[in-house]
């Protein structure tokens, strides 16, 4: 089975959400990536969200857009962030890691080229930032060859009929924007997402992951209660960017509070 | 090319429903924006088969921007080339001096008619950002301007005109803090603040319906133009020649001359440096297909994909991608792209003032470059058309400093 499937099934069985945090590969530095991923695995992330650094990031908000100019100032590319996935695998056969970038990476590589090298690197998903489904198919059944989820996003602003779209090309799970803007912008509107999830259920099999606004153990937790899973980006790449490749301590003392925080949601 | 080798289509209607040229064009943006681009085509179609509106547009075009430009025989400027006679479509009359303001006039209308009382641009040289902030004036809207840390520099006069008539001037910090990260900054500005914001974005590119949209709005620069040459000289032009940055302007101008048999069509990139050197914004030249700002088309980007650094004379043409349809045009062969140097447009900027009384735009003078090549290698009774998209007085502190002056 996929490795991000069995963590799902594993979870749910265990009546827990999944923690999936994200940080930018190649920040602060190349050598440092692979012991940060190692940090948050070690902080109770169930999958590792890898930020793929694009020169354009217009999705992303400042904290993140930073954290790709620092890695690309060190050279980092899509084929050395994969030299890091087989680095981080030889320590860790099975937490997933899904690849979040922008698509022009991707097309320089090559769809076939990419999706093969991934695989073989340990990849299991991976999330194109600005290909929604009307453009996603070709690569999105070529990953899913390559035994790789394409992961999407889903907006506030999703009407259902695209819902169903992503819900064609889609597998592992789907990303839940909560709220309007860029990654890293204000905070989430709880209750609007709860309602908003009700409904995208009755609509998708797979788990819901919920991302953007969360910044801390009680954000994480109001989260944890209504989603699949609880997705942190800006909040660690920040954590990144004070204290370079010292954050990893941090990283994991911060994950472990969360996950605490969000193990104690049901109760 | 010989012209009865040009590949002139007999149905030339694009893009389709998914916003393509071909392979080119689309829709690559985050799911965040798909809402508000898909209500943007529906309210366009519209509008655009809505008499009111129209009506409204060409008025304001007539009224307040001052149309129909007028075309003008540079006959000294020919004389002293001594081949084909060159006429300017004067664009640079407009007001606001340059073509910006035709496709500014029309979405501003549809924000307006959207019930949006905020617009946002992005801007390079500035000529957007003060069209866009001349408009939001005229209709009495909030209007934010995001414009690279370098371009406000180098672009004071304009940032100036922008904040005079009231708009807010964002210098924008991150990446190359050129024009491609002015259109980032503004992106995030719209996804952040979708319900009550238009995006009036300034240049035939960026995800459908913009291309069609900023096209559609500067189709008038041809239209006018097919009228205008036969009144002057009974006949269309054998040539026709426009500077391409992300390509509005030439867009404007070719796109209703493209099922018109035995037209020649040329669009000029900035060659910068060269485009030998690597120094340059000429994408159609030395570029290759990638997706960046939400549609696929020629980039400049290095072999992993990531968009590089461009280098012009002029901040209007400094952009790394271009608008698919001149991609689509490109690859068909019915338009040839070709690329000027600073130097060279810069050369052709001195000789149009001194020869002729106008001074152009440093973007318009890569067209007028090209023409300077050009001409001497046709007969006198051939007609070469240059789009003269802008003038040239926001350039002035660029071009004295060049030759060591302070003004």
């Amino acid at each position: 089975m996929a490795r991000i499937q069995t963590v799902f099934s594993r979870l749910k069985s265990q009546q827990k959400q999944a923690l999936i945090p994200y940080i930018t590969a190649g920040d602060p530095h190349p050598a440092a990536t692979v012991g940060l991923m190692h940090a948050l695995v070690a902080g109770g992330a169930d999958i590792v969200e890898l930020g793929v650094p694009f020169s354009d990031p217009m999705a992303d908000g400042p904290v993140i857009q930073k954290a790709s100019e620092r890695a690309l100032a060190h050279g980092v590319s899509l084929t050395s962030v994969l030299d890091m996935v087989r680095d981080f695998r030889r320590r860790d056969a099975e937490t997933p890691v899904v690849l979040m970038g922008y698509a022009n990476p991707v097309e320089a590589m090559g769809y076939e080229v990419f999706a093969k090298a991934a695989s073989e690197a340990g990849v299991d998903g991976v999330l194109t930032v600005d290909l929604p489904p009307e453009e996603a198919a070709a690569l999105s059944d070529i990953l899913k060859a390559h035994g790789l989820d394409p992961i999407f996003l889903l907006a506030p602003t999703t009407p259902d009929w695209r819902v169903a779209e992503v819900a064609k090309h889609a597998a592992g799970y789907v990303y839940y924007v909560s709220l309007k803007g860029v990654t890293g912008a204000a905070t989430l509107d709880i209750d609007s997402v709860a309602s908003k999830l009700a409904h995208l259920r009755g609509q998708l099999s797979l788990p819901i992951g919920v991302g953007f606004g969360i910044r801390d153990a009680a954000s994480a937790q109001a989260v944890a209660r209504i989603a699949d899973s609880v997705i942190i980006g800006s909040r660690l790449v920040q954590e990144v960017e004070e204290h370079g490749a010292d954050a990893a301590v941090r990283l994991t003392a911060f994950l472990r509070e969360v996950r605490s925080a969000m193990d104690a949601a049901r109760q | 090319m010989h012209i009865n080798d040009l590949p002139v289509p007999d149905v030339y209607d694009l893009p389709d429903a998914r916003g393509r040229f071909g392979e080119y064009g689309g829709i690559y943006v985050a799911e965040t924006l798909m809402a508000a681009l898909d209500e943007l085509k529906q309210e366009y179609a519209r509008a655009k088969a809505d008499k009111a509106f129209m009506d409204e547009y060409r008025y304001e075009l007539k009224h307040y921007v001052g149309r129909p430009s007028p075309i003008y025989h540079a006959k000294r400027w020919s004389e002293m080339l001594g081949g084909a006679q060159v006429y300017l479509k004067r664009e640079d009359l407009n007001h606001t001096g340059a073509h910006k303001i035709n496709n500014t006039i029309g979405q501003a209308l549809l924000a307006r008619r959207m019930g949006k009382k905020r617009v946002i641009a992005e801007t390079g040289a500035g000529q957007h950002g003060v069209a866009s902030a001349t408009v939001a004036a005229r209709y009495g809207m909030e209007c934010v301007v995001y414009m690279g840390a370098e371009d406000v520099q180098r672009q004071a006069a304009n940032v100036y005109r922008m904040k005079l008539m009231g708009a807010t001037v964002v210098p924008v910090t991150s990446g190359s803090r050129t024009l491609k990260d002015a259109l980032n900054e503004a992106m995030r500005d719209w996804v952040t603040n979708v319900d009550h914001t238009f995006y009036i974005l300034g240049t035939a590119a960026g995800p459908h319906p913009y291309p069609m949209l900023v096209r559609d709005f500067q189709a008038v620069i041809g239209e006018e133009s097919k009228v205008q040459m036969v009144e002057m000289a009974g006949r269309q032009p054998d040539v026709v020649v426009a500077c391409v940055g992300g390509g509005s302007n030439a867009i404007g101008m070719f796109y209703p001359y493209i099922q018109v048999p035995g037209v020649r069509m040329i669009g000029v990139e900035a060659g910068g440096d060269g485009v030998e050197t690597g120094r340059h914004a000429a994408p159609l030249s030395a570029g290759r297909p990638g997706v960046l700002h939400g549609n696929r088309t020629y980039l400049m980007q290095d072999a992993h994909g990531q968009i590089i650094e461009t280098h012009s004379i002029s901040a209007g043409l400094d952009y790394p991608g271009v608008g698919p349809e001149h991609s689509y045009l490109k690859d068909m062969g019915r338009v040839e792209y070709t690329a000027a140097n600073d130097d060279e447009a810069l050369a052709a900027f001195h000789e149009l003032c001194r020869t002729e009384g106008i001074i152009p735009a440093l973007e318009s003078s890569h067209a007028l470059a090209y023409a300077k090549r050009l001409a001497p290698t046709l007969p006198r009774d051939q007609i070469i058309l240059v789009n003269l998209s802008g003038r040239g007085d926001k350039d002035i502190p660029t071009v004295a400093k060049l030759s060591g002056i302070e003004l």
